[in-house]
């Protein structure tokens, strides 16, 4: 478990490291169990209620190259590590509760970061599609790339995906790589991009006081909400100290100690600066 | 029927549709001929007019200067209740639409002997009163109690199951409960012809053998035409004749509720319910409103003052009893909505009306309110439903897709806590519930108690082995469950003979057919911990430890084992074979008066008590603490997740328990949803999953934790909170300490 926080952190925020993640990305072997695609997973959950549309079963798969400072699940941060699971496992887990899914429901995969291991969101996507269930993907879109083969993975993938929630952790680079350890050029690229093939999004955004609740980046965040099409629902999460055990336990630092909860009258601030009462294309 | 061409001729009918309700008794039909289906949504409601405000201002300054005077303001020491026995009362006559009190003033409890003359003195003694001297002398000397005639007759063995606990809160000491009366009756035909009705009964029945059931049945309908003219009497006494049929809205909950009150003055039943009257009442105020004789506002007036009525029911119990219901219940439970046989639905515009009284007058734990829920009912009620049960967490929820068909009609209420019976001619038999959990410890121990260490059951060998063999459990408990049924049963015999005999329901009767089909209820209750008990032997290599008198006092499971509330068929199956057995073991005995087993599992909040009086159980369970309430999964059992437990708690077999398999469910708001209306979805297709997957019924909480150690701590500030608690409603704050720590203490369904 130690090499969780000690690894990572030298690369963080530098080019070499960026490249060297990518390459690995590129690289990287699909892992198989018997000629059986699997996905490393960390978790499940059967009652997800805002985790997407409806109520939707949840996998949290492992592995994530960002290091948000306010990650309250630090422990799917580690790669190629977790239950492995194929796509019929999940499956199995999953559809007796298709019955609480409702007309919106579905599966959802979270994180972790699920682009990380997209050639196993696709094949459960897919057979997802074929048996008519929902499909969500909750992301940060920090794997995104327009480079091949991985841009023609994500088109793939993004056929048999009915809806993204896309965390933008911060509007401005800078701030997003002091936050993250990672730029967000990318990340908003693909949000483009999902604007561009009109693929419904909910677009989220933590405020946490002292880091990204400052209402120029707010402003500045709702107007470039507002040049995508494909918004249906956007949400301001106000930021908690839920997982700050988890650092403890893992023997990490943590980096936002002494920052409180924001108050609920910023709260309010933020979703009027991001324009939260517009979308409501989730309504229908 | 003699007064058919006139009753057809009756003014009060006007612009009712006709049907076979004109020439006989028939609630149903008369519903089903005139109902009007409501699919919008609730913008039509009005707020409470300033009469009702002002009148539930008064109500709840008084229940808050009651619960400060520590539960009872005043009492009757003297003066039997009886339909007849009290003047007329009010909270304000001048502003009252709706009129009616249990005696002469606001929540002063009336005297109810008949259950057992002890019990009326042992709970007036309790908060300081004394009863009349002359009262104990007529009841001990001169008469006789429901309770006295038990005790007359109950074996032996029947009272050592009863002294050790192993079967508790049984109805030898008050009344039974659970009839739901066909209170509309009285508003849609008179008293007068539902006595004439009642007179051609008699006439009918007994032409033949005078055999000991005829001659049973002929005294009561005797006793039912006496009791309908009481209530006539007693309505007459606040300016009301309600001889002939009601002609206006008003008139008609006035007149059934006429019929409730006689109910509740002659019996302090454990469960009072006021029926399923919504649709019938939204026939009358829609025939006004078209008349233009009542508006909105005026229509939720009376419903909310009627509602008003039944929040403001209460008897006097003793301390005992209040640990076993906590909060003092009365179960007026309303059952609203639901579907009929013909597949529409029963959503009228009344049904909404009802909801809203919680938003007008407040929540409160009466009446008991249980939605009917169908997956065909209008999504608008249904979310309406649910964002009532977010704000107020006041509903209970029923598969009324499985009840109309078990029951086989769609004119059932729910008559106590989550029991259906159909109005117009089912009663229950109210039986309590045996404890599973200490039965699987008496297998162990060969029958002998483990905490009063007496031979309670019989002196079978206990297991003697250092581990138990399932194999051998198995025997043994196979053969424990068999004396438990013996005893349990014949403990309920012995009662309903006795409460007939002298503390029969004659208002509560008048109200219904006269040939009944009847059923016997009986109860379980610590059926997680059984079941999880089973599943460790069988599964976890289970160690025993021993006190010095061999007793089996705790345990040691070697292995992990699977726990019913994760949709683990290993553990599950054993819950399910639970209830199938103690169901197929109770009917191979003979049943009062011909009636038909169910069970139910259902605690209340007896899970403490029943708790309290076990020992440490193989589950890893420690002596005293609490069973899970009702057909919960046991406290930390559920590792899988909120769906998880539902689907386990929905596989238990309805058609064996139909007296209800309760499944008390709290959840944060936030886990729902971050906005109102992801609450109300996710709320609205959780109950719809759980009960396409036939799952029965479901109490609904929606706070945090946080807000009930807050509560705990500082009362006055949460004078109204109201939790849902297995099959009914109560305030917080009137929960015991104890009671008030298990509620914190159960499954929080949250995610971060």
């Amino acid at each position: 478990m130690a090499s969780v926080g000690a690894t990572i952190p030298f690369i963080l925020g530098s080019e070499e490291g960026r490249l060297m993640l990518q390459r690995q990305m590129h690289e990287r072997k699909v892992p198989t169990r018997d000629g059986k695609i699997i996905g490393y997973v960390h978790s499940t959950e059967s009652f997800g209620a805002v985790d997407g549309p409806g109520i939707r079963f949840v996998v949290f798969m492992q592995g994530c190259n960002m290091r948000c400072q306010f990650c309250h699940n630090p422990d799917t941060w580690r790669k190629n590590v977790g239950t492995e699971m194929t796509t019929d496992e999940i499956l199995q887990m999953a559809l007796p509760y298709r019955q609480f899914w409702g007309e919106k429901g579905g599966i959802t995969l979270s994180g972790g970061e699920i682009m990380l291991q997209t050639e196993f969101a696709l094949e459960l996507f897919t057979k997802c599609k074929k048996l008519g269930i929902n499909t969500c993907l909750d992301t940060c879109g920090q794997p995104f790339t327009r480079r091949q083969p991985w841009f023609d993975n994500f088109k793939k993938l993004m056929k048999v995906t009915d809806i993204l929630l896309v965390d933008i952790k911060h509007i401005n680079s800078d701030e997003h790589r002091k936050l993250t350890g990672f730029r967000n050029e990318n990340i908003l690229d693909m949000c483009e991009f999902l604007s561009d093939i009109n693929k419904p999004v909910w677009i989220r955004h933590v405020l946490i006081p002292e880091r990204t609740d400052f209402d120029n980046y707010l402003i500045q965040l709702g107007d470039y909400i507002k040049t995508l099409h494909n918004v249906e629902k956007v949400e301001v999460l106000p930021y908690h100290t839920m997982g700050v055990h988890k650092y403890r336990e893992m023997g990490i630092k943590y980096k936002l100690d002494g920052i409180e909860p924001p108050t609920p009258e910023r709260v309010r601030n933020a979703e009027k600066l991001l324009h939260v009462a517009d979308y409501r294309g989730y309504l229908e | 029927m003699k007064q058919l061409e006139k009753r057809v001729e009756s003014k009060a009918w006007e612009g009712f549709s006709g049907g076979n309700w004109q020439s006989e008794v028939d609630i149903r039909d008369f519903i089903q001929q005139n109902f009007k289906q409501y699919n919008g949504d609730e913008s039509f409601l009005e707020d409470a007019t300033p009469a009702t405000k002002a009148l539930n201002d008064r109500l709840v300054a008084l229940k808050l200067e009651e619960r400060a005077a520590g539960g009872v303001l005043d009492a009757d020491t003297k003066v039997v209740s009886t339909i007849t026995s009290h003047g007329p009362g009010y909270l304000d006559k001048t502003l009252e639409k709706i009129v009616g009190l249990q005696t002469d003033k606001p929540l002063k409890k009336a005297l109810m002997p008949y259950g057992g003359i002890r019990m009326a003195k042992d709970a007036l003694e309790s908060y300081g009163l004394k009863l009349d001297p002359e009262m104990e002398y007529f009841f001990n000397d001169l008469s006789k109690t429901h309770n006295q005639g038990v005790f007359d007759a109950y074996t032996p063995d029947v009272k050592r199951a009863r002294h050790y606990k192993i079967v508790t809160g049984l109805p030898d000491a008050y009344g039974r409960g659970r009839i739901v009366g066909d209170f509309p009756r009285i508003a849609l035909y008179g008293i007068d012809y539902l006595v004439a009705s009642k007179l051609d009964d008699l006439d009918n029945y007994g032409d033949g053998e005078m055999t000991d059931s005829v001659i049973q049945m002929r005294e009561e309908i005797s006793e039912q035409i006496r009791a309908l003219n009481q209530i006539k009497d007693m309505a007459a006494s606040y300016g009301y004749d309600i001889s002939q049929p009601a002609t206006t809205a008003q008139e008609a909950i006035q007149w059934l509720y006429f019929g409730y009150l006689a109910a509740i003055k002659q019996q302090n039943g454990a469960a009072m319910s006021i029926g399923r009257v919504d649709t019938f009442i939204d026939i009358f105020v829609e025939r006004d409103i078209e008349r233009g004789i009542l508006n909105e506002k005026e229509a939720q007036e009376l419903i909310d003052q009627f509602t008003m009525k039944l929040r403001m029911v209460s008897f006097i119990r003793t301390p005992e009893y209040n640990s076993l219901f906590s909060g003092n219940p009365i179960w007026a439970t309303l059952s609203l909505a639901g579907m009929g046989i013909d597949g529409e639905h029963h959503v009228t515009k009344t049904a909404f009306r009802f909801l809203n009284t919680l938003k007008n007058m407040g929540a409160a734990p009466e009446p008991n309110i249980t939605l009917l829920w169908s997956q065909k009912l209008p999504d608008t009620f249904k979310r309406y439903a649910a964002a009532v049960s977010v704000e107020s967490s006041t509903i209970q929820y029923e598969n009324d897709d499985l009840m109309r068909k078990q029951w086989g009609t769609d004119y059932y209420a729910i008559a106590c806590c989550v029991s259906a019976q159909p109005v117009a001619n089912g009663i229950q038999y109210f039986g309590a519930r045996a404890n599973l959990a200490k039965t699987v410890l008496y297998a162990i121990n060969g029958g002998k108690d483990e905490i009063g260490k007496a031979q309670v059951g019989p002196a079978y060998e206990p297991i003697s082995s250092e581990y138990i063999d399932y194999d051998e459990f198995m025997q043994k408990f196979d053969a424990m469950i068999d004396w438990l049924a013996d005893v349990y049963v014949n403990a309920l015999n012995t009662i309903h003979y006795m409460h007939d005999k002298y503390y029969y329901e004659s208002a509560q009767l008048a109200l219904k057919d006269t040939r009944l089909d009847r059923t016997f209820a009986t109860g379980i209750s610590g059926l997680s911990v059984a079941a999880d008990s089973i599943s460790a032997i069988k599964y976890g290599h289970v160690k025993v430890i021993r006190d010095e008198d061999g007793i089996a006092v705790d345990f040691k499971a070697d292995n992990d084992f699977p726990r019913y509330g994760n949709n683990d068929e290993r553990a599950d199956e054993i819950a399910v074979w639970l209830v199938k057995s103690l169901y197929t073991k109770m009917n191979k005995h003979h049943l009062y008066r011909g009636s038909k087993l169910s069970t139910s599992v259902l605690t209340i909040t007896s899970n403490v008590v029943y708790g309290k009086n076990t020992g440490t159980t193989p589950n890893g369970r420690q002596k005293g603490e609490p069973f899970a309430p009702g057909a919960n999964p046991a406290y930390g059992a559920e590792e899988s997740g909120a769906l998880a437990s539902l689907l386990s708690v929905a596989k238990l077999p309805y058609k064996y328990a139909t007296d209800g398999i309760s499944n008390t469910f709290a959840v944060t708001p936030t886990t729902l949803g971050h906005d109102e209306d992801l609450q109300k979805d996710t709320l609205v297709n959780m109950i719809n999953g759980y009960m396409k997957n036939n799952g029965h019924h479901l109490n609904i909480n929606v706070f945090n934790r946080e807000t009930l150690l807050d509560a705990q701590v500082h009362p006055e500030k949460y004078p109204t909170l109201t939790i849902r608690v297995s099959g009914y409603c109560v305030y917080f704050a009137d929960l015991t300490k104890e009671q008030q720590d298990d509620v914190i203490s159960r499954t929080f369904h949250q995610t971060m």
